[in-house]
């Protein structure tokens, strides 16, 4: 079936199977590989995206579901070719090693930040303990948070 | 000089004996402490395109035509294949070719564990191949499966010779003891769960072969790939850009790359093969578990009289057996060890290795016995570590290159001093302590590793060697140490790495080993470089090369003259200035390792069984630090692995059939954002003046070695619970303080009694 929808402030259309995902088409068919899977089934954040404004795991939408819907990926973030505060602020905390989960990671900081300008070190927790990082060890992604906060 | 050499090479503490053609490593060694760019905190040079989500990994990789591949593995762990029907997957939609157990070594008839793969189907997409290799029709002759790892001792089922050790007579030092402890302990099997699976592209073109992968080790692929496919190694190109983690699970092709090459080769197609998660928990590697009944003995004034240990390693159905012991025969300077490794052969999942592989298992059992001594003895357990200092290899009685444990200890001492006040945190069900283990491994490196340098008529120098960056900052810590040595700001250093048809050798990224092997092959190629460039200065500006120097992007006179490096380069419009450079030999003669303590403060309720780490202090040396910032970052990482294998990560095995029944990231569980307690992280920093011309060892590992006996240990200051096993569950910790109220009563009953 044949979908439109809003990818990153850009119309687009896409030839998706009714049961596929939000994020297979993403990586698949519009060529926005930032967004990260790792497992398939919303156990690690690594596909968070925006959709309509909301937090969700792209692997858990139908593709379908998102018809007429506004999505913004990682891709999506810097906006007028400048950096989002969220990766720089990662970047310059030293909370990215591999990398693997850092798209999904500052999706889920900026969504947070967006609803709580000085999130506590609980709502940290809170908001982020569904993002997997298997190298950092969340230290520095503390950091990042609490330094992105501070320039926003 | 090049010269010739046979010498040990180690990696993952696994030895062999080799011919190495090193160059001899002639340059100055740099001043101890934080340098101009090197020693600094300096953030990620490929940090923004991994924010960006521009990073571009395997799992991203797109050809045209490109076909995906789904693997049907044995459900059953010990089987044989009657007979195995391919056809209907052919007829499948989207199917472009099905491969079975004849026509692939990886692809086998008689599985050995659960996940073995036994054929492998590529379609133009994944589901496609997926739902055509559910159509595969198997009969099988399911077998009894060797599950238990003391049963496979009793079997004599082994994947390699039992290993013996004895120095001294333990038997004497046993009998010479006023107090003997003994304990058995137990380490769980868990997974390393790298975000992004384990994955390859094959990609045939002309008459070679491009390999895109998700890998720890470029020229092992190509080295073994070129062995499989019967290809001179030159027509394996092996590429690997970023990859999503890896911790000693992707040092090897695995069943995935031939099976995407053989696929490729029948349709002339680029074929990914790629791990699902639910396979990543499977056959992707593991940490094997072990089981350790070890026994330590004093004299009163805390002198060890003899360590004794026997070590069975569940390697699993292949793999190979990790030293276990090693710890116990080179933490202490103990005159009469004996230790005894059983490799035992199992139906299950081989093993790979993992951060430190039988280090942490080894270090969790030693430290806690030796707090368990400490204990009976009355001394204080960093007092009773530092009688019994080794102060050289007592395996064979070599010098150590360094080693600054003492120090560590000493900075050890405030974190430690507050074990009262800790405890006195204490209130109703919630008990506070603390506890400490000590950190010993290798992370030496060593040759042959080689970089080149180009630096252009701009002033730029671009650093190209085939390494990979597993995700430790390997660009940036090789750009650093250019920067350094050709004393030219950092941001004017671009690190091409990846690529196996694009540069010269370079070492694996495992046993810690990055820093130590490739950055110093990586200085030697900057000096090389700097040599020429001041030789050219010398004559464009007639002077003499000794009064001249480069700093700051900027050529500089001893006189005070200075001008632009590009004065100089700008000479070459289009000409380079190459620079070589090559990893020099290991110290001769000495024993190069790794060292540390940590502390931890923990709180356990002892009427629920829930433990919660509350701080972990990390003092480590690792020689040289490259970039302070990576450094902490690599520190944390471990302990927060180190937690999770102590807690809460656990593989389960279905004991009667030894199916894996934790395969998605729900069951299998990892430590969150929200089980992060408070880390310092000291590292000692003192250059190592032995090795190499940087002093720098390797700190992947050494963070994961000592937590979990460092938790135990906190938990037994708590609660006076000795925990045996790991992970420690609330099953785990309510059957250990059962256990020792039982043992107080006991011992109270004794009291009165008499
Ligand atoms: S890939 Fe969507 S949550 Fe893991
Ligand atoms: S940086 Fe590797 S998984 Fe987070």
């Amino acid at each position: 079936m044949r979908i439109e929808l809003s990818v990153n402030g850009e119309p687009c259309e896409a030839d998706v199977w009714e049961g596929e995902s939000l994020l297979y088409a993403l990586r698949e068919r519009l060529g926005l590989p930032g967004s990260k899977n790792a497992c398939e089934q919303g156990e690690c954040g690594s596909c968070s995206v925006l959709l309509d404004g909301k937090l969700v795991c792209a692997c858990l939408v139908l593709a379908a579901q998102a018809e007429g819907h506004e999505i913004v990926t990682v891709e999506g973030l810097a906006e007028d070719g400048r950096l989002h505060k969220v990766q720089e602020a990662f970047v310059a905390a030293g909370a990215v090693q591999c990398g693997f989960c850092t798209p999904g990671l500052v999706v889920a900081t900026a969504d947070l930040l967006a609803r709580n300008v000085y999130p506590s070190d609980d709502d940290i927790r809170e908001a982020l303990s569904g993002n997997l990082c298997r190298c950092t060890g969340y230290a520095k992604i503390f950091d990042a948070v609490r330094m992105a906060a501070a320039s926003l | 000089m090049a010269r010739l050499i046979r010498t040990e090479k180690e990696v993952e503490g696994r030895y062999e004996e080799v011919w190495i053609v090193v160059d001899e490593d002639a340059l100055d060694r740099w001043p101890a402490g934080p340098l101009t760019t090197v020693g600094q905190r300096v953030p990620r040079v490929d940090g923004l395109a991994r924010a960006r989500g521009q990073a571009l990994f395997t799992a991203d990789l797109q050809l045209p035509g490109m076909l995906h591949t789904a693997v049907l593995r044995s459900p059953y762990a010990r089987a044989r294949v009657i007979s195995i029907d391919l056809e209907p997957a052919r007829s499948a939609f989207g199917v472009r070719a099905v491969i079975g157990p004849a026509d692939l070594d990886q692809l086998t008839d008689e599985p050995g564990y659960v996940g073995h793969a036994v054929a492998a189907v590529a379609a133009d997409t994944f589901g496609q191949a997926q739902a055509a290799a559910e159509r595969i029709v198997v009969e099988w002759d399911v077998l009894e499966p060797l599950l238990d790892a003391d049963e496979a001792v009793r079997q004599e089922s082994f994947v390699s010779d039992v290993a013996n050790y004895e120095r001294g007579d333990f038997e004497r030092g046993l009998g010479g003891a006023d107090v003997v402890v003994e304990a058995e302990y137990r380490t769980q099997v868990v997974v390393h769960n790298s975000l992004e699976t384990h994955q390859a592209v094959c990609h045939w073109e002309d008459d070679g072969i491009t390999i895109y992968i998700s890998t720890q080790y470029i020229w092992g692929i190509r080295a073994s790939m070129a062995d499989h496919l019967g290809l001179p190694p030159d027509k394996v190109r092996v590429i690997c850009h970023a990859m999503g983690g890896g911790f000693g699970a992707k040092n090897s092709p695995g069943d995935y790359t031939p099976i995407a090459a053989e696929l490729a080769k029948r349709t002339a197609r680029p074929v990914r093969c790629a791990l699902t998660r639910r396979e990543e928990n499977v056959a992707a590697g593991n940490r094997n578990a072990t089981i350790q009944r070890l026994t330590a003995a004093a004299t009163t004034d805390g002198t060890l009289v003899a360590l004794g240990g026997d070590f069975v390693n569940a390697v699993g159905y292949s793999g190979w057996s990790a030293t276990t012991e090693g710890p116990m025969k080179m933490l202490y300077a103990c005159d009469n060890v004996r230790t005894t490794q059983y490799p035992a052969k199992l139906n299950l999942p081989p093993m790979a290795a993992f951060r430190a592989p039988g280090f942490v298992e080894g270090t969790f059992g030693l430290e806690c016995l030796l707090d368990e001594l400490a204990v009976k003895l009355g001394i204080d357990p960093l007092e009773l570590r530092r009688m019994n200092y080794a102060d050289s290899d007592r395996t064979d009685d070599r010098p150590f290159s360094s080693k600054n444990l003492a120090e560590c200890y000493r900075r050890a001492e405030p974190h430690w001093a507050k074990r009262d006040e800790v405890r006195a945190r204490s209130r109703g069900p919630w008990k506070h302590g603390i506890g400490l283990a000590s950190q010993i491994w290798y992370g030496g490196g060593g040759p042959p590793s080689y970089a080149w340098i180009r630096v252009g008529s701009d002033g730029r120098a671009q650093v190209v060697t085939a390494m990979q960056d597993i995700g430790t900052g390997t660009r940036t810590a090789m750009a650093q140490i250019a920067a350094e040595e050709l004393g030219i700001p950092l941001d004017h250093v671009q690190v091409s790495l990846g690529d196996s048809a694009r540069g010269p050798f370079a070492s694996i990224s495992a046993g810690s080993s990055t820093v130590p092997s490739m950055g110093p092959a990586v200085r030697s190629a900057a000096a090389d470089a700097k040599r020429q460039i001041i030789e050219i200065a010398a004559q464009r500006f007639h002077l003499e090369e000794r009064v001249l120097d480069l700093r700051d992007g900027q050529i500089v006179s001893t006189d005070g003259g200075s001008w632009p490096l590009t004065e100089v380069t700008g000479l070459l419009e289009s000409g380079q200035i190459l620079g070589q450079g090559a990893r020099g030999p290991n110290p001769a003669g000495m024993q190069v390792l790794t060292f540390g303590v940590q502390v931890a403060e923990v709180a356990v309720d002892v009427e629920t069984g829930e433990v919660r780490v509350d701080k972990i202090v990390a003092i480590h040396d690792v020689g040289r630090v490259i970039n302070a910032l990576g450094a902490e970052s690599q520190v944390e990482g471990g302990i927060i692995q180190g937690i999770g294998h102590t807690l809460s990560e656990e593989r389960i095995d279905d004991p009667a059939t030894g199916s894996i029944l934790s395969r998605t990231l729900d069951a299998y569980r990892m430590p969150t954002i929200a089980d992060v307690p408070e880390i310092v992280s000291e590292l000692v920093d003192i250059p190592d003046e032995h090795l190499t011309n940087l002093g720098s060892k390797g700190l992947g590992e050494p963070p994961i070695i000592p937590v979990a006996a460092a938790i135990a240990n906190a938990i037994r200051d708590a609660t006076g619970a000795e925990i045996r096993s790991l992970p420690i569950t609330r099953e785990e910790m309510l059957r250990a303080l059962r256990e020792a109220e039982a043992r107080e009563k006991e011992r109270r009953g004794a009291a009165a009694a008499v």
